[in-house]
Parts: structure tokens; C-alpha cells; sequence
């Protein structure tokens, strides 16, 4: 899922400064998954907002929700306008996409980001999680018994590893595992070491911004 | 000079710091008013946010008192307690306000003393901090 | 005689190494190549090493061709997309370099612009793999040049790997350099000549020339930095020991190194002495040894 982080309150402070009436507005979807934008961070966050006004004599105001996915403008709509002009301006909880979904639908409202969104990850344990796919639109994973090099490996090797490894950990952190000897041990473990001697590879890079269509799914003009 | 009398949300646990305060009552051991006990289960009950909205809601310090560590009866209650507290304070630190107005405390059920020594202690601490900034002072 | 002249001679083969500075000053490092262009057969021109920011390689390569000396143009991923990196090639060409040494190339992280953006669109192989091409009369989608470079390409392999893994991983990816086209190889600085003969019988029969590496020991403060923050290279403590009872350093320092071309004058195809500096002592180094 996506993983985002809370920005740091000072940097918040400083983008709603001037509203009054904030809608903090969180997302059902991974930022609940990843404790950063769930219903439970959307009061945290209410309620640091109001306090900090209150100590500094400022009037603000917070009202709390959330959507489904926050990606998804079917989600959105009935949300906001149901709390139409309760609000002056919308604090978003959920990641760059929930954010830019609020902004395409409501031109006229000012959205701001609560979070950064951080990588595509999943969690080592609960409260730790790590980046795994880059999204990079032609995956190997078959062949490298479900590790990513392209994200895992910080350079992003394709051809087995680099020099850099000290102890099994990659040159660019002590907490990071060198990913080609993971795959090695994978594969070791499932008798395929032989996909490490495979013809090399160059990574043909997608172009940005990525768009998918798929014209089975497309509204029709029924004439 | 300070005749603010602080008001304090405790969190106490059922099996530990809230008998504990029975003790403490039944042995007539003092303690003083100004705290305001809200029993839970287990510490690991108590979230961030009822530490956040105790003070929002006028609470000048907050505090969880649960079972001393390794004992807690539902195994890890407490620890969790003490990992939301610390994050608490991080978070009040943010927004600058005194983390030392959240506290964590652990006790046996059989430590009426300590329940009302801690009572005092934070008491005489919230004090000295002065009335929380969401509370109006006397002066005003 | 060229250095791949010399390669194909058979002859026993001594490379060095000199580390463009942080500017324009080429002084110092011009000095150095002087000193020891006669008695090498190749002087390599590190490119930003260490990920640090520094003059370039393709720069300081061309300037040593001026000089007399045929140098080794090393190259790594780390900075450069496909296309800098195959117009680069043909710039080094046209500037009178004629050996390549392909390299993947340390993480920013590591260097002076830590928040630099990493590139590693090729890597060492691939990278290989494109000078072969270019070799050969195309680019790297097929189309064809006006006028092709021949370059000499080499590679490097770590025979330190600390692991099975890591290991296996380096001379797997050493038979696929190969296949790429490297036609020798500058390890790593060597310290242990049984673990390097151990690796050596590993690759016997591998199609390509190996430099052994040797770096001059200047300190035992270089020697545990380098054991602490170097991947693959490992000073034995019996060596730190011996430089710290030395009087007179520099005399153990070189003795260390000419004990270690002796041995590897049996095992590999020629040594690669990284002096960092000490270029002063690599021909008095190669008097003792005979070369």
C-alpha cells in the first residue's frame, strides 16, 4: 500500500494559517493502514490544530471526516458536498493522489496536503514499513523469487550486485540488506540460481506522467 | 502567590493503579483533589487522543497510571500505554506545549502509598507549570 | 608500447591509478603521472570517486595522453544516463583515450552531495556491453555511427566478497562482464594472497586478464579506516601490527607491498597499485620486485 507520513506541525501551522474553518479530512484506504491519515490521526490532528489556535489567540475551527479512497471521485463528491460551505479550506489526510482527486473535483477550494507521501511498501512488522515497488511498469519479480532489485537494491541493479556490500548490507545503510543477496538466497532456496546467469538486462523507463486506459471500461454515449 | 489549583485527568487501570487508589481511600492515606480518576480496563486502553482531548478539554496535566511493567494483566497493556505516552509528548513538543504535563506511571494494586504519593507528586509538578494554555489564568 | 599492446604480449602487467583533486589545479596530479608513466603500462583516471565532486576523469585521461601516458578512462553509472554515457565515450575517443574501465559506481550517499539523484541507468555489464556496440559501428538502439571508437574494456571484481553470497553474486557477475566484452579485470586491494589465490583458482580458465590491486598502506589509520568503511578490502592485523612497531614506516609500507607483487607475480596477469599519493615509491617498489 501506500505509505505517507504526517508533516511535521510547524510546516501545517504555516500552510493553514489564515483559515478558520478547516476540513481535516481523512481516507479509509492505505493512510488509515499506515496509522498516518485514519480516523484516529484526523482527531489527533484536529485536536493539535484547535489547541495550538486556541494558546495563540487564534479562532480555527475543525471539522473531521473521512473517505472511502480518497482516490476515487465516486468516494469524494458526496463527502464534500455534503459539507459544503462549512468549510474554507480542505486539510487532506491522505496521499499525493487523495489530494489531487479533491483538487481536480472542487477547483474553487484550496487544498492542502497534511502528509508526504513517502513510497509503495509493506509493513516489516506493525509501525515499520519499507519501500518494496517503484512502479515501474514491467515487473520482474517472477525472476527474482519475488524481490525487487529495481526498488530494493539502492542503485537499482539489474544484472547482480555491486561491489559496495559489507556483511550482507547495502553500501548505503547499515539497515539496509544488500537486496542481490536476498535474491540470491531466494532463488538458492527455490533451486533457481541458474535465472542469476540470464542474458543482461537495461531498463527501458516509463515516461511521467504514467497513464493507463482501458476502453472495455469507459463511460459510452448511449445514442 | 500561585493559588492555582491544577485539575488532572488520571487514567488508571482496573487491575492495578485503581485498586491501588482504593487502598489508598480505605487506609485514609491523603491524596490531594485536584485529580479526576477515569477507570479504563487496561492503560492499554487509553489512546493518544484521550491524552490530546483530556488537555483540550481543560486538564492542566494527564496522567496513565498502570501495572507495574511485566505484570499488566492483559500482558502488554502498559507497555503500549508507554509507547502512546512518549508519542504524546512528542506531539505536544510540536505544538509547544510542556511535555512534561503527560506522564506515565506504573504501580501493584497493593501500593496505596504510591498512588497517592504520585497524585501529589504530579500535582506539586502541574503546579510549578502553571495552569495549562488552554485553561484561562485567574487574571484574566 | 600501448597498454593493449602490452595486454597482448603476455608480458607480467603493472597499472596505477591517479585521483583527479576537487578543481582546476592539475599540478600535483600531472607531477605524479610524470614520475611513473615509464615504469607502468597504463595510468587509471578515477571518475568522482567515492561519489565525492571532483574534476573529471575524461578531462585529466586527455591531459596524460599529452604527457606520453596511455591511460585507462574509468567510467562509472552512477552520474550519467544511456545517451551522456554513449556521447561521452565518443568525446573520450576523439581526446585520444583508448581504454575503458567500466564501472557501476559508488551511491551518492556516500560522497560530499548525498541528495544528489542517483542515475545507474546502465550498470557495469550493460555498460560493457554498449562499448562493444559502439566498437562495433552502432549506438545503442541500432543505428549506425560515422566514424566507430575501438576501445581496450576492462572491468572490475572484488575477490574480498565477505560472504557466500556476496561471492558467488561477484564472479557471476564477472562471467557476464566476460561475455560483455571486459578484457581484464583490476581487483580490489589485495592483503591476503592465500584468499586471493583461493579466489584465483575459482576463475581459472576464465577468458580475460586479472590485476591484482594493491593499495600502499600510508598509516594504520588508513588501514582500520579502510577495514571499518571499505567494502571488500581487509587488512590483516598481523600487518597493521608489523606497520605499528616500524620505525621507519614507509620503508614497511613499501616492503608490504613488493611481498605482495612477489606473490602475485604466480597467481594473475599483473598488478594494479593504487598509491594514493605515494606515487614516488612505485618505481623503487618495481625496482625490488624486478619490473
Amino acid at each position: 500500500m501506500i505509505i505517507a507520513q504526517r508533516k511535521p506541525m510547524e510546516e501545517i501551522q504555516a500552510m493553514i494559517d489564515g483559515f478558520e474553518k478547516i476540513l481535516v479530512l481523512g481516507c479509509r484506504g492505505c493512510t488509515t493502514v499506515c496509522c498516518a491519515g485514519g480516523a484516529k490521526e484526523v482527531e489527533t490532528l484536529s485536536t493539535l490544530i484547535r489547541m495550538d489556535g486556541k494558546q495563540k489567540g487564534k479562532t480555527v475551527n475543525t471539522l473531521e471526516a473521512s473517505t472511502e479512497l480518497q482516490c476515487e471521485p465516486e468516494s469524494v463528491r458526496p463527502i464534500l458536498e455534503k459539507l459544503a460551505n462549512q468549510y474554507d479550506v480542505v486539510l487532506s489526510m491522505a496521499c499525493g493522489a487523495g489530494v489531487q482527486t479533491v483538487a481536480k473535483l472542487f477547483p474553487d477550494l484550496r487544498v492542502l496536503p497534511a502528509l508526504n507521501t513517502n513510497f509503495i511498501g509493506m509493513a516489516e512488522e506493525h509501525g515499520v514499513w519499507t519501500e518494496v515497488c517503484l512502479a515501474c511498469g514491467d515487473c520482474i519479480l517472477g525472476k527474482t523469487a519475488g524481490i525487487c532489485p529495481v526498488t530494493r537494491c539502492a542503485k537499482g541493479l539489474l544484472n547482480g550486485a555491486c561491489g559496495g556490500a559489507s556483511e550482507g548490507k547495502c553500501e548505503v545503510s547499515k539497515d539496509r540488506p544488500c537486496a542481490w543477496q536476498e535474491i540470491y538466497h531466494a532463488l538458492k532456496c527455490l533451486n533457481m540460481l541458474n535465472y542469476l546467469k540470464e542474458k543482461s538486462q537495461v531498463k527501458d523507463w516509463p515516461i511521467h506522467p504514467g497513464r493507463v486506459v482501458r476502453e472495455d471500461l469507459r463511460e459510452v454515449e448511449a445514442t | 502567590m500561585n493559588d492555582f489549583e491544577p485539575l488532572i485527568a488520571v487514567f488508571s487501570c482496573h487491575y492495578c493503579s485503581y485498586a491501588a487508589a482504593d487502598l489508598a481511600g480505605s487506609s485514609r492515606i491523603q491524596y490531594p483533589p485536584n485529580i479526576r480518576v477515569i477507570k479504563v480496563p487496561c492503560t492499554g486502553r487509553v489512546s493518544v487522543n484521550h491524552i490530546l482531548r483530556a488537555l483540550e478539554c481543560g486538564a492542566d496535566g494527564v496522567y496513565v497510571a498502570g501495572c507495574l511493567e511485566g505484570t499488566c494483566h492483559f500482558i502488554s497493556g502498559n507497555f503500549k500505554a508507554k509507547q502512546r505516552l512518549q508519542y504524546a509528548k512528542d506531539l505536544l513538543s510540536e505544538i509547544e506545549i510542556e511535555p512534561e504535563r503527560v506522564q506515565m506511571y506504573f504501580m501493584s494494586a497493593s501500593e496505596g502509598a504510591k498512588f497517592a504519593n504520585v497524585a501529589k507528586e504530579m500535582t506539586e509538578a502541574i503546579k510549578e507549570l502553571g495552569p495549562g494554555p488552554l485553561r484561562p489564568t485567574k487574571s484574566e | 608500447m600501448s597498454f593493449r599492446q602490452a595486454l597482448e604480449s603476455g608480458k607480467f602487467l603493472v597499472t596505477a591509478e591517479v585521483g583527479p583533486g576537487k578543481g582546476t589545479d592539475v599540478e600535483h596530479l600531472l607531477k605524479d603521472a610524470a614520475i611513473i608513466k615509464d615504469r607502468v603500462d597504463a595510468i587509471n583516471v578515477t571518475d568522482l570517486q567515492s561519489s565525492v565532486m571532483r574534476l573529471g576523469s575524461m578531462a585529466v585521461c586527455h591531459l596524460l595522453t599529452d604527457i606520453g601516458v596511455d591511460p585507462v578512462f574509468q567510467v562509472t553509472c552512477r552520474d550519467r544516463n544511456r545517451l551522456a554515457l554513449q556521447s561521452d565515450l565518443l568525446s573520450a575517443w576523439v581526446l585520444g583515450i583508448r581504454n575503458v574501465l567500466a564501472l557501476t559506481g559508488d551511491h551518492p550517499v556516500l560522497g560530499d552531495h548525498p541528495q544528489a539523484k542517483p542515475v545507474f541507468e546502465l550498470d557495469s555489464v550493460t555498460l560493457l556491453e554498449v562499448i562493444g556496440k559502439l566498437n562495433s559501428g552502432f549506438d545503442m538502439v541500432g543505428n549506425e555511427l560515422k566514424g566507430k571508437p575501438g576501445f581496450l574494456p576492462g572491468a572490475v571484481v572484488n575477490p574480498g566478497a565477505d560472504n557466500e553470497a556476496a561471492m558467488d553474486l561477484q564472479i557471476m557477475k564477472m562471467e557476464k562482464k566476460i561475455k560483455a566484452g571486459a578484457k581484464f579485470f583490476q581487483t580490489q586491494g589485495v592483503y591476503d594472497l592465500d584468499a586471493f589465490e583461493k579466489f584465483m583458482k575459482r576463475v581459472e580458465g576464465f577468458n580475460t586478464k586479472v590485476l591484482g590491486g594493491i593499495i600502499l598502506l600510508k598509516s594504520v589509520g588508513m588501514a582500520r579506516f579502510m577495514n571499518k568503511n571499505v567494502a571488500g578490502v581487509f587488512v590483516p592485523e598481523p600487518l597493521i601490527q608489523e606497520l605499528k612497531e616500524a620505525e621507519d614506516k614507509t620503508r614497511v609500507s613499501m616492503n608490504i607491498a613488493v611481498r605482495l607483487i612477489k606473490g602475485m607475480k604466480d597467481l594473475c596477469h599483473g598488478v594494479h597499485i593504487m598509491a594514493l599519493g605515494w606515487e614516488s615509491k612505485i618505481p623503487p617498489i618495481l625496482d625490488e620486485v624486478g619490473l
